[in-house]
């Protein structure tokens, strides 16, 4: 494969085409996985629906969903200078060419920008390494599945059994607002702020990932029994896909804190990938 | 099943939960915003309409608007103002995602009203049932403003709520309710 050097802001244009237009196949197998299980008929149909729209995406280069979010980027590696008005510039793009829904407003005059950007916008999280190469991942988030996020401050005396009881109720109280079946991104420990973006970098995983931690693996395997044997199924109409996958991240915290949080992301768990090489070549991968 | 928009009261009320329906025929889109102002002045084209909790994708091609992308919104959000939409415009049906509170039930039945379920994200298939015909109150920006589409068998939609008084989502969460009490 030839690759020529890209400029930053068409990678990014490129990337988001990429997270927007097609599914992540790990997503697509757990969907046919959660199809596979389901014994609801109405549920099935709402699966089927699903995964034949995500196809239909794909083949037509179109957003698989009309609601292409909020960006969040990740950026590791190498951090370029004046990354961020690269990201800012192929957002920009990314939102005519695509097209993309211009989603963001001022929050309290709902002024909408016109090209989701504005204060604050996009939002870009940093984590420097000595790597020659700078990824930059985005998960594009809906505000159906952002606004059903929570945090908790539970007492430490609330313990796992708190933990839990918190995370269900989160999912239920949501139904089927976030588009079951979801994945669910759960954060514990840290403080406030850190727990609640663990919540969301736990949806940077793959559904197929093994959490290396055992009670961690233990517990996301408990809550997706739970969850799946709710019967809140597909899009809250019933049914045994309620989640895709839950993963739990987890941080040391005050011993008189239990921050809880919990970031699920809709059926369109859309995530990608960009590799930006010394050279300015580029490798994409979700 | 087939039904065509603008329903008549009749049909709205045999509407009953649980059944499958495919849609022809004219529907406006609606948000948040959407609702605010035609709270307060008249919403042309929205007497006895298909309201469609949804912010497209649209794209200008030629002068001509086109149907990108077209999912249903979460409706709860429109549950403080639905009630007096309702009663005021006479909506016959509203698609969307997720279900509506109980005073928008209440409406609903007052009316003679049913809530169609689409299937959340799915708006590549659901775009292609839909064809723009009009637009207003552009001002609102692309996901806010009032669209009118037509549709062409514009499905699978569940109907999940009734003019009875029935709802899936509350038969749901009387379940669920016992797995987080
Ligand atoms: S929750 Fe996800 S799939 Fe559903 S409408 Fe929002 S972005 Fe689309």
């Amino acid at each position: 494969m030839i690759r020529v050097p890209e400029r930053i802001e068409d990678a990014v244009v490129n990337l988001l085409r990429l997270a927007n237009t097609r599914l992540p196949k790990d997503v697509g197998w757990a969907l046919e996985a959660a199809a596979a299980w389901e014994t609801g008929e109405a549920a099935y149909l709402q699966l089927g629906g699903i995964m034949d729209n995500a196809k239909k995406a794909e083949l037509k280069g179109r957003p698989m969903c009309q609601d292409t979010g909020v960006p969040a980027f990740y950026v590791t590696g190498k951090i370029i200078p004046s990354i961020e008005e690269h990201i800012k510039n192929g957002l920009r793009k990314a939102t005519e060419t695509i097209p993309l829904r211009p989603n963001t407003v001022h929050p309290l005059t709902r002024r909408n920008s016109g090209d989701n950007t504005g204060e604050g916008m996009p939002i870009i999280h940093y984590r420097p390494t000595d790597a020659e190469y700078t990824d930059i991942t985005v998960i594009p988030k809906g505000a159906g599945s952002e606004n059903m996020a929570r945090l908790a401050m539970l007492n430490p005396a609330d313990g796992v059994e708190g933990v839990k009881r918190f995370i269900v109720s989160a999912v239920l109280e949501a139904g089927g607002r976030p588009c079951p079946p979801t994945v669910v991104g759960v954060g514990i420990g840290g403080t406030a702020d850190t727990c609640m973006n663990m919540a969301k970098e736990a949806l940077l995983r793959p559904t197929d990932h093994v959490n290396g931690n055992k009670d961690e693996r233990e517990l996301e395997e408990e809550l997706f029994t739970t969850l799946n044997s709710s019967g809140l199924g597909p899009m809250g109409l019933g049914g045994d896909s309620t989640v895709l996958r839950v993963h739990i991240k987890t941080a040391y915290c005050h011993t008189a804190s239990l921050p809880v949080s919990v970031n699920m992301n809709c059926w369109a768990a859309r995530r990608a990938t960009v590799r930006i090489m010394k050279d300015g070549t580029t490798e994409y991968g979700q | 099943m087939k039904i065509t928009s603008p329903l008549d009261e009749k049909t709205a009320r045999g509407l009953k939960t649980g059944q499958v329906v495919f849609l022809n025929g004219i529907v406006m889109t609606g948000r948040d915003e959407m609702h605010m102002r035609a709270l307060s002045r008249p919403a042309e084209g929205l007497n006895g309409a298909t309201l469609f909790h949804c912010g497209p994708i649209m794209l200008l091609k030629d002068g001509k608007w086109e149907v990108i992308a077209a999912g249903p919104t979460t409706s709860a959000r429109m549950d403080s103002a639905a009630p007096e939409i309702i009663r005021k415009y006479r909506i016959r049906a509203m698609i969307g995602k997720g279900g509506m509170s109980d005073d928008v039930l209440k409406a609903m039945k007052e009316v003679g009203c049913v809530y169609l379920a689409a299937i959340g994200g799915a708006a590549v298939s659901l775009a292609e049932g839909l064809t723009a015909i009009g637009v207003h109150w552009e001002d609102l920006g692309m996901a806010e403003a009032m669209w009118k589409f037509k549709a062409e068998n514009l499905g699978p939609l569940v109907v999940a709520m009734d003019a009875d008084g029935k709802s899936i989502y509350k038969e749901i969460a009387s379940k669920t309710d016992s797995f987080h009490s």
